[in-house]
């Protein structure tokens, strides 16, 4: 079990980090999650980039930022895109499509960021990974300052070697994601350009 | 000649045997997206009423931040406490012995050496909160889950819940067991635990609630996902797991 405090990072995790960098540098392209070892250090080292900016105690603003560029490095942007856009993404242009995953991106760094503040003096423990179809899934318990701890899952694919989905306490997050952005067409009669303009200010 | 108490009794659980008969709908993996909604108008509705009724009591976001963490911790205990003798029961309708017995104990020690449930000391001891229900217990004996509904007040459930929670209601042992004063002040410790979980959660109650292009869309299916979930129904879980090769990203 590791532990991720805000302030220390775990010697195994640093060194962890350290070889992927290398391996990062190696290989000149994203690092590829073939085995459930790397899928586990892929969750430890972007548990330990958001400790990291959460760390550095900047306005929220800054940290949003950063979450967000932390999200595209770790994320498989257009496999994330693509699920919450759903069976309306067969009448998108290929101009809308690319629109929408950088919104997207924006809005969930957003979203999600807003609530990051509560993870200060909190950690998340790896639990451990196992192989699921065409993925890894990876089992951590968040403990959060004054709450007792649950449960959040990571998934990252196998192919890709990215983080694509995660559940906290069973709350699937590209199910509900997708859930709002129907709203947010049906909100506007369906128009593609107006959802993503929405999407811009949301979150 | 039977008691008023006796025939509140009897009729709810009347009329539950009748709506569970009713529940005869799709599983959570059978219906699209795992969500079961044909009173969707009339939950629709409900569910204005409990966002206006939140705004009105919170004014749009939790008020519990100002109670000194002590307090909170400490209404916090006391609910899960009077919550026990209910759980034990549970567990033991769901054959969940070890679980029933652990929590037999965890009730004869908070409410001892816990100050009558106002500290966790079982929890030091191993034997952390395991909370149940009687949704739960129809859950475990195979009843479906039927559709979802949004209740007055106490917001998102699902047919079998809701009867749960009348079940529940009229069999609480401790309104058995109790005087009278003291059952009304468990029960106002039980109603001050909700108001503290609202403002424990209020910055992602908010967010779903008044952040979302669709609250009641967004509310039934994070309770829906969560319910399961804390169930152990892998069924919905199962249906909605994405193969990260199994869709067209061209274009992304």
């Amino acid at each position: 079990m590791r532990h991720f405090a805000t302030d220390t990072m775990t010697r195994r995790a640093m060194i962890g980090g350290m070889l992927s960098a290398g391996l990062l540098i190696a290989l000149g392209t994203p690092a590829r999650a073939a085995s459930a070892m790397q899928a586990e250090s892929l969750v430890d080292r972007l548990v330990g980039d958001i400790n990291g900016v959460i760390s550095t105690g900047a306005s929220e603003q800054q940290m949003i930022a950063q979450f967000d560029r932390i999200f595209r490095s770790y994320g498989d942007m257009s496999y994330i895109a693509a699920y919450v856009m759903g069976v309306e993404a067969r009448r998108a242009s290929a101009a809308q499509k690319k629109a929408f995953t950088q919104a997207f991106s924006s809005y969930i760094s957003r979203k999600y960021g807003k609530q990051f503040r509560k993870f200060v003096g909190g950690r998340i423990d790896v639990q451990g990974t196992k192989a699921v179809k065409n993925a890894y899934q990876v089992s951590t318990l968040a403990y959060l300052r004054g709450q007792s701890p649950f449960d959040v899952t990571f998934f990252v694919g196998e192919k890709s070697g990215k983080f694509f989905n995660m559940y906290v306490e069973g709350v699937n997050m590209l199910l509900t994601e997708r859930t709002e952005i129907g709203s947010m067409l049906d909100r506007r009669g369906g128009n593609i350009d107006a959802m993503i303009a929405d999407l811009r200010s949301a979150g | 000649m039977p008691t008023p108490h006796r025939m509140i009794v009897c009729v709810t659980l009347l009329v539950a045997s009748g709506l569970l008969a009713g529940c005869a709908v799709p599983g959570p993996g059978e219906a699209p997206d795992g969500i079961y909604d044909p009173q969707e108008g009339p939950n629709r509705r409900v569910h204005a009423f409990n966002k206006r009724l939140d705004t009105a009591l919170t004014g749009g976001g939790g008020g519990g931040d100002a109670v000194p963490f002590v307090v909170r911790a400490g209404i916090e205990n006391m609910a899960d406490t009077l919550s026990l003798p209910q759980t034990v029961a549970n567990q033991v309708l769901q054959l969940r012995l070890g679980r029933a017995t652990r929590n037999a104990a965890r009730f004869s020690i908070n409410a001892t050496v816990g100050l009558l449930g106002l500290l966790d000391p079982a929890e030091a001891m191993g034997l952390p909160e395991d909370e149940s229900d009687f949704g739960e217990t129809l859950y475990v004996w195979g009843f479906p889950e039927g559709a979802y509904i949004e209740l007055p007040v106490t917001g998102p459930s699902t047919e079998r819940d809701a009867v749960g929670m009348a079940v529940d209601l009229v069999t609480n042992p401790l309104s058995y067991w109790l005087p009278a004063p003291d059952k009304y002040y468990a029960t106002g410790v039980r109603l001050a635990e909700r108001v503290l979980d609202r403002s424990e959660y209020s910055e992602q109650i908010d967010e779903m609630l008044y952040g979302s292009a669709d609250s009641y869309a967004q509310s039934r299916t994070i309770y829906l996902q969560n319910r399961r979930y804390e169930l152990g129904d892998e069924s919905a879980a199962q249906a909605d797991y994405m193969d990260p090769e199994a869709l067209d990203t061209e274009g992304f």
